[in-house]
């Protein structure tokens, strides 16, 4: 059978497994669609929250990325498994003790004050858009490589998909499709890299094969780290496993972004109110346990896959003639993420470091002497000939290693699989946080259960609508942004909600300054760099470490305004101390 | 028998300084400001540092929570704060 006939498969199979768990969990109340009626198992709520978090970005983009980018990948690799831990200590346990539906309430209600509630609101609405935009996306271009439809029409159909399921059975229809769509992700991910593993290094494990010796070729006997390094060398790039080289970030650099990926992770809003589900504290603690070491397995075998794809890609496709290059490079020269231009007109693939050429590809629509599509871009005066989008990585993987059809489908089942639990996810804190957070806390208390219910369903139809309106129409600006969705969780809620259970002497006025300046100094440096064309001015960290400074500052200020004025009433001191003891959390309330 | 609560909230603390030291010595410490130290010394095909970086401080984070996990579970019941 064909790989499309494959797809088609895997893909109508998958969705229908979704949209039958849907239907068996829709739900009727508002603390079933906010917090699934509080009665998933630590277990389940693990690996929805695995598959909540990992997103398009996780499972298509991120080997990539670690594959261009050697010893600095590592950022993504700590940076988004690390948060758990404060998670899991720091977070977790206090708020499920607290026991709301979601982030802002815990801020209006510890800061007593609704403009507290509604800084939080908006901080994650946006956090939340940003990061939607990026999966319909990802579902976009699963679609059009795979099914061979417009990336249009798979937006089209992924938004129709999320939203039966979202509005259906809000967050019980979520957490239990979520379960299933990280089955489907994990194995996806893991078939190919075990097979690629065996093929390079004889050993199955890619966690153990990356550290191994190369099995066959040329290069046999030699260690694939060190292969690397020298191909990396050869061809003008820095080496391999080299920290701090240069062109790569510098060591502050590198801890900033770790960091502020790290904080930013504990403070996104679609993971935090996972957290509510489970029944109780111990649950809380244990299943944020499971989350990581869920999502460890895909960020343990990531770094694997991306260094078995960069020895793979450089030695089938580097100093080929073009003529005789494999499949899979025309495959993926046809959706525009793979270029080749001959500079030198000797008909071979010359790959070196630097951009060949000036922005993304821009096909003229003819074809040259060899085959390729010719381009109108700007030429760069280098010895690169090849753009290749560091995306297709791991989509091309499977076809790099001469997997057979099925496992190819699986892959992009897979993808669709992360990007729709991630969408999922975030819609429903969109969805909570106009229904409950706004409507239901700020504007109209008398609310029935069932208005409430209708409301949260008609907002998770129409952000599905704002979300896929982006994902068809992406803003230039969708990579930029990512810098702001953590940078902002960082500098904004982290501090705040950390000194909210740890101290009981941090106030409203301290809450609501550290916020306040956190969130504009973090705002104002990214806008400088990012649409501004202004240099780091801080100590050179960029835009995607700043949170870190920001979360600092906040931290500073919250403190030293706290001091300064008069303490949280009692009540509010009482509620600090409750949450502190794990007896007596009961189901999540919305009083 | 109800102990000071006091008590288990300071050995709470002190549970959670001691998971987050080496937290941060696992991640920033081995995988960041020492990795070039690190790196001269090799685990298989692996260098130390970069190991750390890549696995070692992911297996570290995972083992981190279990172990809070147990340890509090133990002192809720000491202290008679469980559900």
């Amino acid at each position: 059978m064909s790989i499309l006939a494959w797809t088609y498969i895997m893909v109508g199979l998958t969705f229908s497994i979704y949209i039958g768990i849907a239907w068996i969990s829709r739900v009727k109340t508002t603390k079933g669609f906010y917090v699934a009626g509080g009665g998933v198992s630590p277990l389940a709520n693990g690996m929805a929250t695995a598959a909540d978090w990992m997103s398009a970005a996780s499972f298509i983009s991120m080997a990539g990325l670690i594959s261009f980018l050697g010893y600095t990948g590592s950022i993504y690799l700590m940076g988004w498994t690390g948060g758990y831990v404060l998670l899991a200590l720091l977070l977790a346990p206090y708020l499920r003790k607290f026991g709301k539906f979601t982030v802002p309430d815990f801020v209006g209600d510890r800061y007593y004050s609704d403009v507290a509630r509604l800084v939080a609101l908006v901080c994650a609405i946006f956090v939340s858009f940003t990061y939607v935009a990026g999966q319909m996306r990802g579902v976009g271009i699963v679609f059009s490589r795979f099914l061979e439809v417009p990336v249009n029409t798979g937006v089209l159909i992924g938004m129709a998909i999320v939203f039966f399921y979202a509005s259906l059975g809000g967050m019980k229809g979520i957490t239990y499709t979520q379960v299933a769509q990280y089955t489907v992700l994990i194995i996806a991910y893991l078939i190919p890299a075990f097979a690629i593993s065996s093929q390079i290094t004889g050993t199955f494990i890619p966690q153990i094969g990356f550290g191994s010796t190369i099995a066959q070729g040329q290069d046999t006997g030699k260690y694939l780290l060190e292969t690397l390094d020298a191909l990396n060398r050869d061809l003008g790039f820095s080496e391999y496993t080299k920290a701090f080289g240069p062109g790569s970030k510098s060591m502050l650099d590198v801890f900033c972004i770790t960091m502020a990926l790290m904080v930013g992770t504990a403070g996104l809003p679609h993971v935090i109110i996972r957290f509510y589900t489970v029944p109780n504290v111990r649950g809380a603690r244990l299943s944020a346990g499971y989350a990581l070491l869920f999502i460890a397995i895909l960020y343990t075998t990531a770094p694997a896959v991306a260094s078995f794809a960069r020895y793979n890609m450089i030695n089938t496709i580097s100093n080929k003639e073009y003529a005789k290059a494999p499949s899979w490079m025309k495959n993926w020269e046809k959706t525009g993420l793979i270029a080749w231009v001959d500079k030198n007109g000797d008909g071979v693939i010359q790959y070196a470091a630097g951009k060949p050429f000036k922005g993304k590809p821009r096909f003229t629509g003819e074809t040259g002497v060899h085959g390729e599509r010719l381009l109108a871009n700007e030429m760069l005066p280098n010895a690169n000939e090849l753009f290749i989008d560091r995306d297709i990585m791991v989509l091309a993987n499977p076809e790099i290693a001469n997997l057979p059809a099925w496992v190819i489908a699986l892959v992009a089942a897979g993808g669709l699989a992360a990007a729709l639990s991630t969408a999922s996810g975030l819609l429903l804190v969109i969805s909570s946080s106009i229904s409950h957070d706004l409507y239901y806390r700020l504007i109209n208390r008398q609310a029935t259960e069932k208005q409430r219910l209708t409301l949260g369903r008609i907002m998770i139809g129409l952000a599905v609508i704002v979300a896929g309106y982006f994902g068809i129409n992406p803003p230039g600006f969708v990579a930029q942004v990512v810098a702001f969705a953590f940078g902002l969780a960082a500098s904004s809620f982290f501090p705040i909600i950390v000194l909210g259970i740890f101290s009981k002497r941090t106030n409203r006025e301290g809450a609501i300054a550290g916020m306040v300046v956190g969130i504009t100094f973090t705002f104002l440096y990214i806008v400088n760099i990012k649409f501004m064309g202004g240099k780091p001015w801080f100590l050179g960290i960029s835009a995607e470490g700043i949170g870190t400074v920001g979360m600092i500052l906040n931290f500073i200020v919250t403190t030293v305004v706290s001091k300064l004025t008069a303490p949280p009433p009692q009540d509010v001191q009482d509620l600090v101390e409750s949450i502190r003891y794990p007896r007596g959390a009961g189901a999540a309330t919305d009083h | 028998m109800k102990k000071d609560l006091a008590t288990y909230w300071k050995r709470n603390i002190s549970l959670m300084a001691v998971l987050l030291i080496i937290w941060a010595v696992v991640s920033y410490g081995c995988g960041i400001l020492f990795v070039e130290q690190l790196n001269a010394i090799r685990l298989g095909g692996f260098p130390l540092g970069f190991w750390f970086a890549q696995q070692g401080s992911i297996y570290v984070f995972v083992a981190l929570i279990f172990i809070y996990y147990k340890m509090m579970k133990k002192l809720d019941i000491e202290y008679d704060v469980h559900e």
